[in-house]
């Protein structure tokens, strides 16, 4: 099959599409199966209802009007985003920082890379086995309190550093950051890195190189970071049930209880609302940056 | 060289307490691992000892955490296989520029920002519907590749976006059929970047949990065995079992990094004999 870089012909054109769809066959079939036939399950779903001891095919809306009329979903909603947000600050001001640290403060290609690497390691790492390491830290009679009060800060033990909201965002930041940090050192390492000697030499000082020069630059990666931070902290469901010992809620946990009494239908009906809110933040965050660019 | 301005410091500073706080707890927990058998779950160190250790290998003790473990493994090599397969199979497809390649990217995007827990929740759905019966290696397996997939596909769109096409237009002009050029030109050039993939393939499916929560059937895998543990474990037995998992993850990672450093310095002794040629 001769494909030279001649203007392509429209049968080479249409050779291209077949063979292309048959390469990716073996993909779609998996995202068709186990992506595209469980959302549209779950849309299904909602709409049924539940008795006791099994759920029954219907079309009803009951599921959604509950879901909609009751005050503990709108609180609910209102703690993910407000999760999702703090995590968002935390994250991108941390990765941020390492990543130019790394960037523009690394010499040496080879320490680079030993760096970032140190940095990605804990992402191959069990999540549930590294947020139960925040047990020893957080306690009652954990690291934190003991220094704290043989430092003379404080006389009692607190309370809130374990099972609290403190300590859902500090896991959230613990787990995620690394997801700021990849995207934003790869968009910086491809900064030319004549464009910050010559705004030097035009005589702009270190903040105004960051201000006026990286932080544009590194929008991309920003973006990309955004997006992943923000989707697995919204999608999340165990972090929130394990670091505030159950006491408090996010959308995540509210579909995970309802599957825990075997209501699907409503899980199923929350889980599209999530979906639904999820693909709308995306969305928007998709306007500013083009992903297939970026690779 | 220039003298490393103020900032540098201020910097490595924050850099070294930032990795403080990624490893920190994780160290902790292996010391703890590590208390006599009177030890509690914080600081101050009972004694030291392999008591808790031991505890793993009785199984009365701590519920089937070696026939999870089996199965993570197990399920770990299926998923790692399967996404570099078909990895590469979709980074070959996305270079042809097909009609509707954007349909397929943007499934895959969806897979990757999809909350975790309604893959195991609509997957767990369709098999109970259809009566089919939830098994790790089955839905399980499934669940698992929407979320290796992605990565494994962006991998290979990154690779091949720096993919130089000389090579290959080089190889069908010395007569080079398109399998042959597959075989001895395309795959040698990426092959190091599939290690990256596997070891994205493998450690991913060994550490998910949400996705295998509802899909994994009656036998669970090593995360869902831990996470049951924390609800009804109170003892040090627990770290020791993290320590371990987590070694183990190291041990995986550390295994893919050399063989990645290793093909590629084997590659660099092969690659350039420009100048060495049969004469």
């Amino acid at each position: 099959m001769p494909i030279h870089t001649l203007p392509e012909s429209p049968k080479v054109l249409k050779n291209n599409t077949l063979l292309g769809w048959l390469m990716a066959l073996p993909i779609m079939a998996v995202l068709t199966f186990f992506l595209v036939l469980p959302i549209l399950m779950i849309v299904t779903v909602s709409f049924w209802k539940a008795t006791e001891f099994s759920i029954i095919p219907a079309f009803d809306l009951e599921n959604y009007e509950f879901l909609f009329g009751s005050n503990v979903t709108y609180r609910v909603f209102f703690n993910t985003f407000k999760y999702a947000f703090i995590t968002w600050v935390f994250t991108l001001a941390i990765g941020f920082t390492v990543a130019y640290f790394l960037a523009f403060h690394i010499r040496s290609l080879t320490w680079q890379i030993v760096l970032f690497l140190l940095c990605t390691i804990p992402f191959w790492t069990s999540n549930i086995i590294r947020m139960i390491s925040w047990i020893p830290f957080l306690g009652r009679n954990g690291i934190a309190n003991s220094t704290l009060i043989s430092w003379g800060v404080i006389d009692e033990p607190l309370d809130w550093l374990l099972f609290s909201d403190f300590a859902v965002i500090l896991a959230f930041v613990h787990l995620y950051t690394l997801f700021m940090v990849v995207p934003i050192f790869n968009t910086m390492m491809r900064i030319d890195k004549s464009l910050i000697e010559a705004a030097r030499d035009a005589g702009a000082s270190g903040a105004q190189i960051l201000w006026n020069v990286v932080i544009p630059l590194t929008k991309p990666g920003i973006m990309i970071g955004t997006i992943f931070v923000v989707t697995l902290v919204m999608g999340d469901f165990i972090t929130v049930r394990f670091m505030s010992g159950s006491q408090s809620a996010n959308v995540g946990r509210l579909i995970s209880n309802d599957i825990a009494l075997l209501a699907y239908p409503s899980a199923s009906a929350t889980a599209v609302v999530l979906l639904l809110t999820v693909l709308i933040v995306i969305g928007i965050m998709l306007r500013f940056v083009d992903i297939r660019k970026e690779l | 060289m220039e003298p490393r301005p103020r900032s540098f410091y201020v910097l490595g500073a924050f850099f070294a307490l930032f990795l403080l706080f990624l490893y920190g707890p994780t160290i902790t927990i292996a010391i703890l691992s590590f208390q006599g058998p009177g030890g509690g779950l914080t600081f101050p160190m009972q004694g030291t000892s392999l008591h808790w250790f031991r505890d793993l290998f009785e199984q009365q003790a701590v519920g089937d955490i070696w026939g999870s473990f089996r199965r993570s493994f197990v399920l770990g090599l299926m998923v790692m296989v399967t996404t570099v397969i078909l990895s590469v199979l979709g980074g070959l497809a996305f270079r042809k520029k097909f009609t509707g390649s954007s349909i397929v990217f943007y499934l895959i995007i969806t897979s990757l920002v999809i909350p975790s827990i309604l893959v195991s929740l609509g997957v767990g759905l369709i098999f109970s519907q259809s009566g089919l019966t939830v098994h790790w290696s089955t839905s399980g397996f499934g669940s698992q590749l929407t979320w290796t997939l992605p990565f494994g596909l962006l991998i290979m769109f990154a690779v091949f976006n720096r993919f130089d096409k000389s090579y290959e237009e080089a190889a069908r002009d010395l007569g080079a059929t398109s399998w042959q050029t597959l075989r001895h030109v395309v795959l040698p050039i990426i092959g190091p970047s599939l290690i990256g993939v596997a070891l994205f393939g493998f450690t991913l499916s060994y550490d998910e949990f949400a996705r295998t929560l509802l899909t994994s059937g009656s036998y669970n895998t090593l995360p869902l065995e831990i996470f049951g543990m924390t609800t009804n474990v109170t003892t040090p037995v627990l770290y020791a079992l993290g320590t371990l998992t987590t070694v183990f993850s190291l041990l995986m990672i550390g295994l893919f990094l050399c063989l990645a450093v290793f093909s590629g310095r084997r590659k660099k002794r092969a690659g350039s004999d420009a100048g060495k040629g049969m004469l």
